[in-house]
């Protein structure tokens, strides 16, 4: 058993072992999660995604540094890699990019792989999350795995997301499309050192200026779950701001970004809003998985083969599986 | 339903600039279904320690090729074990001439691989170590 007030008092090594159980989602994982949802929802979760390659980690490791040096807040770093669909493994290398924060202990850094989830972050990242959170962490920075079009499940976590481009991303149709750049508060172009950067830059624009109406008028059609929240977000203009991460050029107006985002939340009532919104989607998830679970139990394991066999041999339609598995399992 | 994954650490303490030995090992951890946390070049002591700490891991891979294995390893496994980590194994990889491996075993590392060692060795080492893990 984790003590958890060792946890709650900056015990680094009980912290570690926690955060191990919540992704291993052992039976003491999932009890001290419990036990410390009443302590969290305190940090400030920020977001940062964007494609492989735009040096989202080092642009991470500068935000967390400035944070510690300017803002003296604490802070956390949850960095997602993918997980080998075939053997499960990965490599974990974000703190390659994060030496500079080395021997602070206001820093906790942990790499999560992906463990076959397809939304850019693992399925227990909003545990371990919830657990720095408790822990005391000001802020926590979630570097999803380098996402590409439909990666957008950080945008149901965090309160504030940023997605990075780098120059060259492409013709102005790549910035219309759906997706990533629709969940972005705060859009940074980082590697604005390259050529290209103005291109970049002019493209995300003209991108905003068309995305106003757009959110306003087709909320139903929206990837993220959509509800009022949208009418009073289109007041909020994400800032697109040019970064080189490894020069630390262009960090403060980051932060200033952050901050001032965290203002407009808290003023409009978003920043409440957003916590039930994804507390929301927590348990309709966490309720879907109990469920399987469930019906899991009630369903042997023949009846299910067989009726898989019967699809196979084209038999019996997916619909029509379903349908007697499901009334099977109930009657 | 539970999931777990064999956690290690690839590291290169020191000064010397050659990691093909730790990527290719720590390709091969991969390959055999581990998560590997990999810190890159020219990492102190302490570093390593702090990162084994935040990561939980299970296993250290240090790869040295500078000839300073006498010094680093020690420290490192001194500062592992001072955070409370007591069961972590350390395995180091690279150029150790015959006469230092009684040191570094004494100072508690329990493999050491030359060149030539197949990768599969290391992963049945750690597999045989970790066999639930």
């Amino acid at each position: 058993m984790i003590n958890l007030d060792a946890v709650t008092s900056g015990n680094r090594l009980a912290l570690a072992r926690l955060l191990t159980e919540v992704e291993n989602e052992t039976q003491s994982g999932v009890q001290a999660l419990d036990a410390l949802f009443v302590r969290s929802g305190r940090a400030h979760l920020v977001g940062i995604t964007g494609a492989p390659a735009k040096r989202k980690s080092s642009l991470v490791s500068c935000l967390a540094k400035h944070i510690r040096d300017e803002l003296n807040n604490t802070v956390a770093i949850v960095a997602i890699d993918p997980s080998s669909p075939f053997t499960g493994g990965a490599i974990l290398g974000d703190r390659v990019r994060m030496r500079d924060l080395a021997g602070d202990p206001g820093v906790f850094i942990r790499s999560m792989a992906s463990r076959g989830e397809l939304g850019g972050l693992a399925r227990t990242t909003a545990g371990v999350v919830q657990v720095l959170d408790a822990a005391g962490f000001d802020f926590i920075l979630i570097e999803t795995v380098g996402a590409g079009q439909s990666e957008v499940d950080i945008a149901r976590l965090a309160h504030s997301t940023i997605v990075v481009e780098a120059p060259g991303l492409g013709d102005d149709i790549q910035a219309i499309k759906a997706g990533i750049l629709e969940i972005a508060d705060i859009l940074v172009i980082n590697k604005a050192d390259l050529p290209g950067a103005d291109n970049t830059e002019r493209a995300l624009r003209a991108n905003l200026d068309l995305g106003y109406n757009v959110r306003m008028n087709h909320n139903a059609a929206h990837a993220v779950t959509v509800t009022e929240e949208e009418e009073t977000r289109s007041d909020w203009t994400p800032p697109v701001l040019k970064t080189v991460a490894t020069q630390h050029i262009g960090i403060p107006e980051v932060i200033e970004a952050i901050s001032r985002h965290r203002d407009y939340l808290k003023k409009t009532g978003l920043w409440a809003q957003r916590d039930r919104e994804r507390l929301r989607n927590e348990v309709v998830h966490l309720l879907q998985a109990a469920l399987v679970k469930r019906w899991q139990v009630k369903v042997p394991s023949q009846k299910f083969e067989s009726v898989l066999q019967e699809v196979f041999d084209r038999r019996v339609s997916l619909g029509a599986a379903i349908d007697s598995l499901i009334n099977d399992s109930y009657n | 339903m539970t999931d777990k994954k064999i956690r290690v650490l690839i590291a290169k303490p020191g000064l010397d600039g050659h990691d093909r030995g730790a990527k290719v090992v720590a390709r091969a951890l991969r390959d055999a279904g581990m998560e590997v946390i990999y810190t890159g070049l020219r990492q102190s002591p302490e570093m390593i320690a702090e990162a084994a700490l935040q990561e939980d891991v299970n296993v250290i891979g240090l790869s040295i090729l500078s000839g300073a294995h006498l010094v680093l390893v020690p420290k490192v496994i001194d500062l592992v074990r001072a955070n409370g980590q007591k069961e972590v194994k350390v395995f180091v990889g690279g150029i150790i001439p015959e006469e230092d491996i009684p040191l570094l075993t004494e100072a508690g590392v329990s493999a050491i691989y030359g060149p030539g060692t197949p990768t599969t060795k290391v992963v049945q080492d750690i597999f045989d170590t970790f066999p639930s893990a």
